[in-house]
């Protein structure tokens, strides 16, 4: 019988093969790059313009076609099945993430083009051309919409991105293998055995690299981010992994979440505007500790009065990041390459320390949770100290104080230290979802009153004036507690122990 | 000459000695050199004796202070505040302070010796003073009247870890896998602590206190002197492994002596001084990047214009109108003269037989009583801090220390900076401990910088397999002579009470008079001499 009508069943699987590359290198690009309308409009018209290239070329290839064929499928095998893990490890290294995306999507455009001009070669002399061509083209077509409601509904949910990318990889080179029987009439006999032995060694790879894959990507953070991670980096102080999901995407550094683009917005604006506000005249000179993603800049520079931003943030890597990284700028409104600010990468205790400055109108402590005894010192009296004489007596000052319901001692822990370090203390917390219940606390070295009224033209998506206020509120589980609680100083670290203590619980 | 494997058996054990002789010698990519203390120069003092001084190299002062440790420069600076200030100190480094030196890097200064001094008690008025000229008493406790620090001066918690059995964990004592019997034990001794701390004799003097001269005399307390802290242990029923090694590190750590080598009456003190009364926290520690530097730099540049650095005191002649001093200059090589009435020798004691004319014939006290430890102490430059291998290892602090070492660890220099990433640099210290005084400082100085490096570098591989490759310099010194031994029968038999008498015009002013080597005996001793010699 002659076997090769059922060549038609290739053509929809290189079909949706195909487009599944395509699909996928756009999602990545759009997770990592950001703006997805510019990136799947450049996949496709890179994929679409390589698959002409291809086409062209194949008029190049003239003997041996059926055994070029399945060469082809192979290579179109390896390079997309290998595609989304290649460009998952290059993550790290941003500036050649878009050389590389971009020669990926070439390269499997042109293969693939390459395949159904010689598929229809292979075919013509079985068929009238005006029968080929309607068949061969229908079922590319089919197969590309089976691909593109497969590829959201049930691929991405279930396997990922990068065992999508190798399975698909697998059945690529499988049809290949399946070709060697199908077209076993057309291929030299000492030919087919190194084809079969190709064929079999590349479906091996990727189904061990399908089956590893967990570990390749994500190794321990597997079980930690339940999100697709878009971009992991061990810096020289902490390791840094931002996460993508439907609703937006999130920072984690040593595993502890930092923000999530979807809620973040209440966060920083309850950190900042209440001290912007509480300052009595207007706002100029402005100093920003931790914070390096630029979110809370963002929110300084809404103000038109601020002259001057001082970002103290202890690694580069992450100031650079919300420099760089197109979905963190989007999100931070590219606040970091602001002529306005100035970026400092130094231990905000030891710049504090060491260094002479202008007093600031404003400090915004915005300093990871004090989960170490390295983060417990920016809680201090001692460096609540050094930061007073940093400041004019009618400053405003506000600290990221963890969350009052969660590890309440340890909130109050640093109201307390805060009032004996010589502050007049204003605690307040909000909602936000990622993290819960929020506390800050708002300070000044005289007493003062809360500001009553939100501007308008500052165009919050959170505050307005009725909810501003109301954030001053205290539920009761969240209160004082009745226990006397430690200061937290230097040589205590009060502060550090309450918190694994009370962390501890909800581990 | 020995064999690496000998050397590293004498220092850390045979075990470890093994160990690290398996594999062939590391290879180590860090310089450094021994520095410091001149042992050769210091030994001119026995060889040579005739020096003549050139007839116009004299000069005349009133008051000669021999040694610019603590004792001496508290000395000078004593007779600074009282508006004299017609003396001379001579000290044979070209650094102050003795073992409380310190060196600098461009990142951080690091101690070369004494590193910490305890809050003293509001009653030691004398030192309170210092430490308010030196503005570190942020204020006084309106109740208690007892003195309040400013936070960054006191040790920056976490003060202390221990490794043992590949991790690290929290304070001094092991409490990890503690049994029952192990912490009933501990809590038995802390009864005896307790006891000690709040016992006053009839006169209402308590039994252990700073400086030692405030201390009871009462029979009770002062027979603890006649035994040996390991036998004062073994009578109360104390055996635990942890709670005997706790206390024979204390011993290591303050006197450089071993447990059965020390008086259980010095052991006590240890404990029991620095506590105000049972139940309450023993007195926080006042440290600085540099140690006690800190104090070095501040009494020296108080009283810069009357010392004179690099001068060997070759040999004091007393004679009717006072004592004269013959001194080498140990860089111009030359010798001169100095006719002072008074002399306040603030050089370990041991020297005074060497030193002064007619001492050895006539002794006002048996200077071979006062017998000295050695101990080598490495500062360690390093590119990066070790790495913790995991994640539930107690991190860095002040103080770390690997128990069942011969060391006694290492501090860090940045700590109480508040600078914790990056370049750092660690003072490890090793007394010699060895049961024979004499042998240990043999045996010291027998070894050059190399095997001393190897030493430090193969101990601190226990818990730091990296370290070879963060260290990029080690330097080392040797102290021959470090600390006064408290050995049994030292304190209370007598000889070291004579030696507060002067001989001649000689007042002896050292922390060896207190019997113990620490901060306030040589201030005190310091500050009680210029007292005599200005009366």
């Amino acid at each position: 019988m002659n076997k090769t009508p059922l060549l038609f069943i290739n053509v929809i699987i290189i079909a949706t093969c195909g487009l599944i590359y395509e699909l996928l290198a756009g999602t990545l690009a759009s997770y990592v790059l950001g703006d997805s309308v510019t990136q799947f409009s450049l996949i496709i018209g890179i994929y679409l313009s390589a698959m002409g290239v291809g086409s062209w070329l194949s008029r190049f290839i003239e003997k041996n076609v059926a055994e070029r064929f399945i060469e082809i499928e192979l290579a179109v095998a390896v390079l997309g099945g290998t595609s989304a893990p290649l460009l998952f490890l290059t993550f790290a290294s941003l500036s050649f993430f878009s050389v590389i995306l971009y020669s990926v999507v070439f390269g499997i455009g042109v293969l693939v083009g390459l395949e159904i001009p010689l598929l229809m070669r292979i075919l013509k002399d079985e068929f009238d051309f005006k029968e080929l061509v309607a068949r061969v083209l229908a079922l590319d077509y089919v197969g590309a919409l089976a691909a593109s409601i497969l590829f959201p509904i049930f691929l991405v949910p279930t396997l990922g991105l990068v065992r999508t990318s190798l399975v698909f990889g697998a059945m690529n080179a499988a049809v290949g293998l399946w070709g060697t029987w199908l077209l076993a009439h057309l291929l030299k006999p000492n030919k087919i055995l190194v084809l079969r032995i190709k064929a079999v060694l590349v479906i091996a790879l990727l189904i061990i690299g399908a089956i590893k894959s967990e570990s390749l990507t994500k190794l321990a953070e597997s079980e930690l981010f339940q999100e697709t991670i878009i971009y992991a980096k061990s810096s020289y102080y902490q390791r840094i992994v931002v996460t993508r999901s439907r609703t937006g995407f999130a920072l984690f550094l040593n595993g502890n979440l930092q923000f999530n683009s979807f809620d973040e917005y209440r966060y920083h604006e309850a950190l900042v505007h209440p001290a912007m506000l509480a300052y009595d005249g207007e706002p100029k000179n402005i100093l920003v500790l931790g914070g390096g993603d630029g979110l809370a800049v963002r929110e300084v520079l809404r103000y038109k009065s601020v002259e001057k931003v001082t970002l103290v943030d202890l690694d580069p890597a992450i100031t650079n990041l919300a420099k760089n990284l197109p979905l963190l700028v989007d999100l931070n409104k590219d606040a970091l390459n602001n002529k306005r600010v100035k970026i400092i990468n130094s231990d905000a205790f030891v710049w504090l320390d060491q260094n002479k400055t202008e007093p600031f109108d404003v400090v915004i402590a915005d300093f990871p949770d004090p989960n170490n005894f390295a983060l417990g010192k920016l809680y201090s009296t001692r460096f609540y100290k050094l930061l007073k004489e940093k400041l004019r007596p009618d400053s405003t000052l506000v600290i990221q104080s963890t969350s009052p319901l969660y590890a309440r001692n340890s909130y109050w822990c640093i109201v307390n230290t805060l009032e004996a370090s010589g502050f007049k203390t204003k605690p307040f917390q909000t909602t936000v979802p990622s993290f819960g219940i929020w506390g800050y606390v708002l300070a000044k070295q005289k007493d003062f009153e809360i500001p009553k009224e939100v501007p308008k033209d500052l165009k919050l998506n959170f505050l307005d004036s009725d909810s501003f206020v109301s954030m001053f509120d205290f539920p009761v589980d969240a209160s004082e507690p009745e226990d006397d609680l430690e200061i937290n100083r230097l040589d205590n670290q009060a502060l550090v122990r309450y918190y694994e203590a009370e962390w501890r619980r909800f581990e | 000459m020995f064999t690496r494997r000998e050397i590293l058996k004498s220092f850390l054990g045979l075990p470890i000695a093994l160990a690290a002789c398996k594999t062939s010698s590391p290879k180590n990519e860090f310089d450094g050199e021994i520095v410091g203390a001149s042992n050769n120069i210091g030994h001119i003092l026995r060889d040579a004796r005739n020096f003549e001084v050139p007839e116009n190299n004299w000069k005349e002062t009133k008051i000669a202070i021999v040694g610019g440790g603590i004792a001496g420069l508290s000395a000078a600076w004593k007779l600074k505040k009282e508006g004299f200030n017609d003396f001379v100190l001579l000290e044979l480094e070209d650094k102050m302070g003795g073992t409380s030196a310190s060196g600098k890097s461009n990142l951080v200064s690091y101690p070369w010796g004494a590193h910490y001094l305890p809050v003293p008690f509001q009653q030691n008025e004398e030192l309170v003073g210092l430490l308010d000229e030196m503005s570190l008493i942020e204020s006084k406790d309106e109740e208690t009247g007892e003195l309040i620090i400013p936070e960054q001066y006191l040790t920056r918690d976490p003060e202390e870890r221990i490794f043992y059995k590949g991790r690290w964990y929290e304070g001094l004592y092991l409490n990890a896998g503690a049994s029952e019997e192990d912490l009933q034990q501990l809590d038995k001794f802390q009864k005896e602590i307790d006891y000690w701390t709040d016992w006053r004799d009839a006169d209402g003097k308590r039994a252990f206190v700073v400086p030692v001269e405030k201390c009871s005399t009462d029979a009770e307390v002062t027979k603890l002197d006649k035994i040996s802290f390991a036998d004062w242990l073994k009578q109360k029923g104390l055996n635990s492994p942890r709670l005997i090694w706790y206390c024979n590190y204390a011993c290591r750590d303050d006197y450089g002596l071993r447990l059965e080598q020390t008086s259980a009456w010095a052991g006590l003190f240890y404990f029991c001084s620095r506590i105000p009364k049972s139940g309450v926290e023993s007195q926080p520690f006042l440290t600085f990047p540099e140690g006690n530097g800190r104090f070095v730099n501040h009494l020296a540049a108080k009283t810069k214009e009357n010392i004179k650095r690099s001068q060997i005191v070759v040999e004091l002649i007393p004679n009717e109108k006072g004592v004269d001093v013959i001194y080498l200059d140990t860089k111009t090589k030359q010798i001169n003269g100095l006719r002072a009435e008074k002399i306040i020798y603030s050089a370990p004691l041991f020297t005074a037989q060497f030193l002064i004319r007619g001492f050895r014939e006539n002794p006002s006290f048996d200077s071979n009583e006062f017998q000295h430890n050695s101990w080598f102490v490495a500062n360690l430059f390093l590119k990066n801090r070790p790495k913790n291998r995991f994640s539930r290892d107690f991190p860095l602090a002040w103080d770390n220390v690997i128990y069942e070492s011969k060391s006694l660890g290492y501090v860090v220099a940045t700590h109480q900076k508040g600078i914790d990433y990056g370049q750092t640099v660690l003072t490890y210290y090793y007394p010699m401990a060895t049961e024979n005084l004499r042998q240990g400082m043999q045996q010291l100085l027998a070894l050059n910088w190399k095997e001393l490096a190897d030493i430090c570098m193969t101990d601190l591989e226990q818990a730091h397999p990296d370290i070879r490759e963060l260290t990029t310099r080690i330097d080392i010194m040797r102290w021959g002579h470090a600390m006064i031994s408290p050995r049994t029968k030292f304190m209370w038999e007598g000889e070291r009470q004579k030696a507060e008498k002067p001989f001649r015009n000689i007042h002896f002013a050292h922390s060896d008079l207190g019997g113990i080597a620490i901060f306030e005996e040589a201030f005190h001793h310091g500050l009680r001499s210029t007292t005599e010699v200005l009366k």
